[in-house]
């Protein structure tokens, strides 16, 4: 299916389609070209980690803990427990790219309808903005707590947690482009044309509205990374020893004397992660802009 | 403006009712019975039909939950399960230090992104702009519980320069009281700063292009005065609003921070309470930040309804 479809309403001029002009912006702008293929990267290392890290991830070396970059066989070094920090930092990294996929993806999957009904159907707009308010009033960090406290600390669970305390931002999103989409001709000449609501919002509102939900996607995701880390560093989330950026993190606040390198290099690729997500999300949320290059 | 003011109002105080149902059933969500967690040795089911009596545990649903919310109104949270020491009071020692904390990351964060966000709106297509556009989004990317290990590790331990944990009330010694928040409070604010940054940047982008900064131009007003003067204070109403919108952040940003440098404030408390399972510490803590949220959320609406005549107009129509 494709992504982005040509609008009659937005149509653009003959020969270049709308697709076609984000792409080549995102091509012309450097910044989107660099984080493109760090991410790219990152996601390759990522879903091969298994396969390709040095060393297992929970393979202990109790003769050589704390070696420090550069010691051979262990380029990054060692942590308390003689573990391998590669192979644990690019485990890791797929973790949390996990985690924020699983928690972007459980933000969209409820928000997206949400916001389309609240935008479309003006009944179901007042429940749905007092569920939003009633969402928006349990910051992360306290509906993680919350939920560690029912259900157990986990992957999952911080997942759930940073996915729910999302869905507020896709509903907004969402809902206002709805209205605005409602308001354009093409899809009241659908509605004249006898089209049911379903139908409208299926094929008229929500290939439109893909473009914003695009963008709210590619900041949520760093958002998410930077949640996992932090409720794996308060052991919210992901439980030793399987390997988590935030947990090494942890770890090394204890070692902070012994080993200061330990308690910088995860963090370093945390940023890094989410930074490139930033910066590509900045670059497409312009390229998008139909105002054009501001 | 009243109209707009009292649908606020209901809105909010409904939003508050439903926080309070979530809460509630929240807990009665946890696993394990709590007859069983109270009974200790005596478990037979005639001591146990006593607590669950006690407790009001035997009642309906509904009436255990309006009783929950009397007690709640009136600031009783229960004790602690593993001290025993009544929640409120564990509030009134940990509240003040995170307000402290907040209000102080809010203020530094105000004053970083207000002026870079200034700098790179009257600076434009400049090297001023690219470096605070740069660090804006380093500012978002970075995080903070990390920048806070590095600020112990290389601010606190290597040089001395400001203590690396604890804290002193602000009425016992300020001076040393402000010592222990300026790190903490900066790592705090960063994350806000480079949210209000971009947003006071944009805001200013658009007002400088508005017709009433040309005309304060164009009636020689010098340039200096027409950026405080006009656009600034236009831009201003945004910086209220993101701190309504990011208090859930910071609050979650605060819970960490605390953890890292061993502030004894709501966070600390918070994670400490669900690695000992107590409950009621949890239940009153989860409560009062939602609560927190929605009451600061309505002042802010207040607060630009009275800045901004176009907003009650607006609000009222609707």
């Amino acid at each position: 299916m494709t992504v982005l479809t040509v609008p009659m309403a937005e149509a653009t001029p003959a020969g270049t389609t709308r697709r076609a002009r984000v792409l080549r912006r995102l091509r012309r702008n450097p910044l989107a070209v660099v984080s493109f293929v760090v991410l790219a990267l990152v996601a390759v290392v990522a879903v091969l980690s298994p396969w390709i890290a040095p060393y297992a991830v929970e393979q202990t070396d109790f003769a050589h803990t704390f070696a420090p970059p550069g010691t051979p066989g262990h380029v990054l070094g060692t942590d308390d427990l003689g573990r391998d920090v590669l192979s644990r930092i690019m485990l890791g990294a797929r973790a949390s790219l996990q985690v924020a996929l699983l928690a972007v993806a459980t933000s969209l999957v409820v928000g997206v309808p949400l916001g389309l009904a609240a935008g479309y159907f003006r009944a179901w707009d007042a429940v749905i903005s007092r569920l939003t308010d009633l969402l928006l009033a349990f910051p992360f960090l306290i509906m993680a707590v919350g939920l560690a406290a029912i259900r157990g600390a986990s992957l999952t669970n911080a997942a759930v947690a940073i996915g729910i305390a999302q869905i507020p931002g896709v509903i907004r999103v969402v809902r206002s482009d709805t209205l605005r989409l409602k308001s354009l001709d093409f899809v009241a000449a659908a509605v004249v044309d006898g089209a049911s609501d379903l139908w409208v919002l299926a094929r008229h509102v929500l290939p439109n509205a893909t473009s914003v939900i695009l963008v709210q996607a590619t900041v949520a995701v760093p958002a998410a990374i930077l949640g996992e880390a932090v409720l794996s560093f308060l052991g919210l989330g992901i439980q030793p020893p399987a390997p988590s950026l935030g947990t090494m993190l942890a770890t090394a606040q204890q070692f902070a004397a012994r080993a200061p390198w330990a308690a910088v290099l995860p963090g370093v690729v945390i940023m890094g992660l989410a930074l490139a997500f930033n910066v590509f999300g900045d670059a497409l949320r312009d390229a998008l802009d139909p105002k054009g290059d501001r | 403006m009243s109209r707009y003011l009292i649908t606020r109002a209901w809105q909010s105080a409904l939003t508050l009712l439903l926080s309070t149902v979530v809460v509630f059933l929240g807990v009665r969500a946890l696993p394990g019975d709590p007859a069983l967690a109270l009974a200790g040795e005596d478990r037979s089911p005639e001591a146990l039909a006593a607590i669950r009596h006690h407790y009001g545990l035997d009642q309906p649903l509904p009436l255990q939950f309006a009783r929950y919310l009397g007690r709640v109104a009136q600031g009783d949270f229960g004790e602690s399960i593993r001290t025993g020491v009544p929640v409120s009071s564990m509030l009134t020692t940990a509240l003040p230090v995170t307000v402290e904390l907040s209000v102080l990351a809010i203020l530094i964060a105000t004053a970083l992104g207000v002026g870079a966000g200034v700098l790179a709106a009257v600076r434009r297509g400049r090297p001023a702009e690219w470096l605070a556009n740069g660090l804006a989004l380093v500012g978002l990317s970075v995080p903070h519980f990390w920048l806070g290990l590095l600020a112990i590790l290389y601010l606190s331990v290597a040089t001395g320069l400001f203590p690396a944990s604890g804290f002193v009330p602000l009425g016992d010694d300020p001076v040393g009281n402000l010592h222990h928040l300026v790190l903490p409070a900066v790592i705090l604010g960063t994350g806000l700063a480079a949210i209000i940054m971009r947003q006071t940047r944009s805001a200013m982008l658009d007002s400088l292009s508005s017709d009433y900064v040309r005309t304060a131009k164009a009636k020689g007003l010098r340039p200096r005065a027409v950026i405080s003067r006009h656009a600034l204070r236009n831009s201003l109403i945004v910086v209220v609003t993101i701190v309504g919108l990011q208090l859930g952040g910071l609050i979650s940003g605060a819970v960490v921070t605390e953890q890292i440098f061993g502030l004894p404030g709501f966070g600390k408390m918070t994670i400490d309470a669900v690695f000992q399972r107590d409950y009621p510490v949890i239940q009153a803590v989860v409560l009062l930040t939602a609560t927190a949220y929605i009451v600061i959320n309505f002042l802010v609406d207040l607060l630009y309804s009275v800045i901004d005549p176009r907003i009650r107009v607006a609000g009222g129509a609707a």
